[in-house]
């Protein structure tokens, strides 16, 4: 006689084995996790511990508060996380601009080459920041650079170890990674749509400020969020450049990190990391609801 | 139309010279000195200067087992997520992601404050032992654990999308039918399916460790961006030279992944 086996008893014969099989599942990522806790969880807690911690000098003893987080919000520490918020913020404004521009010349062009070259390039560059890219550019435009040399431009005022020069450096990173963020958002835009504009009579100035430019505008500000956390996060290439003539919050906390302070300030840097984060993680914030939200113009 | 093309080559133009003059400068800068006219010794004095060899040396040992430890945590994490464990899976993401959300800086700033521990408070327990362990400045193991840390959001993206184009619990079953036995699934069938996947991940973890200053250069060790910075000081030629050769071994490493990749995925979708 052949057992019929009935939906039920299917069921039975088969959760033992898929309860298994979700064990091994779990085990397979605890590694994982374990490692991510012990890795990246103590030191991150480390930091959070450090930025409340206040020890006092004369008796030795620590407490909690917020002092070292207030101190982090004045004076010198201030000026530095303004410098950097400003710097990445002029220069991922520049870079969306610029990127943008960029990526609409390249798009709209017949040349398939040019296309796959820009794209590769780009992928390459936006990798591409620290030491080398700083000494790149001081041999272009430093004191004795090729360029300043040729074209006589430090009598003309041009300083590469200051603000607009870290501007102009970053870009050369920044603008490669706009690329790649806008040009899906780009190629989502419908050649029916600038055709139905102008056979509505609509000039190039009016298509692109009714249409393309709100269709583009959540790639645009995801793009842009994503250029300035790169930009606030950069540290390489400003102290491979500028050492400390730039006030940015990246240097002041490896000034700290490396004991260049007065003894009690350790753990302002770790207030100063706090408040990286936090920026970061705003700026992160921001970013994967407007990249969410742009993805649904591309399908 | 001609003067929309017209516009759109006067923007490539200035892409062009903004991205090539500082590469042809630096080149210029590195071969053409002051007073001493065309010289190739800034290139040919790399191999002779102290620290060249054992800071690259460093830098490939630390990014070899970087790759080695990321694909060994990642790998059977990923795959367990697709065979049998789909709830974890928002888990995973975060915590891949949160990288993103500490910079390097701030990340550092944290385990200095961490490797300070040894010598304040466990001074008597072998845990102290690890710490200098891990400090070892001939092999710095903490600089590895740094490093995966790093690398987890690139790994995550590069894996996933290796993982999506095949399917991976067919396969696995397939495998079983045939008397496979679980490890032996995994290493023969699931594997060989992921090369492309393994590549990109592999490349794009060694090109962050091979660049990585901010980590290295905070916890006081040598590996080879470090050492690039400590020469920019002393000979400025050099370190330009040196430069545009590491610039050219990252690109050269970038776009063999580029077009790895390029083919892996038209491959998966014809």
């Amino acid at each position: 006689m052949t057992a019929v086996l009935t939906e039920a008893e299917v069921a039975t014969a088969a959760a033992p084995r898929q309860r298994r099989r979700r064990a091994s599942g779990a085990l397979a990522v605890l590694p994982l996790l374990a490692f991510t806790a012990i890795a990246f969880g103590i030191p991150a807690l480390a930091m959070l511990n450090g930025a409340f911690t206040v020890k006092d000098q004369t008796t030795g003893a620590t407490s909690y508060s917020t002092t070292n987080l207030t101190a982090s919000l004045h004076g010198a520490y201030l000026t530095a996380l303004v410098g950097s918020v400003e710097l990445s913020a002029v220069s991922a404004a520049i870079g969306t601009v610029l990127g943008l521009l960029f990526a609409q010349a390249v798009v709209t062009s017949r040349f398939r080459v040019l296309r796959e070259a820009v794209l590769t390039a780009s992928g390459v560059l936006a990798n591409f920041g620290g030491v080398p890219l700083a000494f790149a550019f001081v041999a272009t435009l430093g004191n004795s650079g090729v360029l300043t040399r040729r074209l006589g431009l430090t009598d003309k005022g041009w300083s590469l170890y200051s603000f607009w020069g870290l501007v102009i450096v970053y870009l050369y990173f920044l603008i490669p990674l706009m690329v790649l963020t806008i040009t899906p958002a780009l190629d989502g835009l419908r050649v029916q749509w600038r055709e139905a504009a102008q056979n509505n009579g609509a000039t190039t100035v009016q298509y692109w400020r009714h249409v393309a430019l709100p269709v583009l505008l959540p790639s645009l500000l995801g793009g842009f969020v994503l250029l300035f956390g790169s930009a606030f996060a950069a540290y390489a290439t400003a102290a491979a450049m500028v050492g400390s003539a730039v006030p940015l919050v990246t240097l002041q906390i490896a000034d700290a990190i490396s004991g260049n302070v007065l003894v009690g300030q350790e753990n302002v840097a770790l207030a100063l990391s706090l408040d990286m984060v936090l920026v970061a993680g705003l700026v992160m914030a921001v970013y994967l609801p407007l990249q969410r939200r742009s993805t649904r113009w591309l399908a | 139309m001609a003067r929309l093309n017209l516009w759109r080559w006067a923007v490539l133009a200035g892409a062009g010279l903004y991205f090539l003059v500082p590469l042809a400068a630096s080149v210029i800068f590195t071969v053409d000195v002051p007073d001493r006219g065309v010289t190739f010794d800034a290139y040919t004095q790399i191999l002779s200067t102290a620290g060249f060899g054992s800071s690259l040396l460093l830098s490939l040992e630390l990014g070899a087992a970087t790759i080695a430890l990321v694909l060994l945590l990642m790998v059977p994490a990923m795959v367990a997520l697709r065979l049998g464990a789909p709830r974890l899976r928002p888990v995973v993401e975060m915590v891949c992601s949160l990288p993103l959300v500490v910079p390097p800086i701030a990340f550092v700033a944290g385990i200095a404050t961490v490797l300070k521990w040894g010598p304040d408070h466990l001074s008597r327990t072998p845990l102290f032992q690890t710490f200098v362990a891990i400090q070892n400045p001939s092999f710095p193991f903490v600089l590895v654990l740094a490093y995966v840390v790093m690398a987890l959001p690139f790994v995550y993206r590069a894996l996933d999308a290796g993982l999506r184009a095949i399917d991976v619990r067919t396969l696995v079953e397939a495998a079983r039918s045939c008397g496979a036995s679980r490890p032996q699934a995994l290493l023969h069938a699931v594997l060989p399916n992921l090369r492309g996947a393994l590549l990109n991940a592999s490349f794009l973890t060694l090109a962050l460790v091979l660049g990585e200053f901010t980590v290295a250069q905070l916890l006081g060790f040598t590996p080879f961006a470090v050492w690039i910075y400590s020469v920019g000081g002393s000979q400025a030629q050099m370190s330009v030279a040196v430069s545009v050769l590491s610039l050219l071994v990252t690109w050269a490493l970038l776009l063999s992944l580029a077009v790895f990749g390029g083919r892996s995925r038209t491959a998966a979708k014809g």
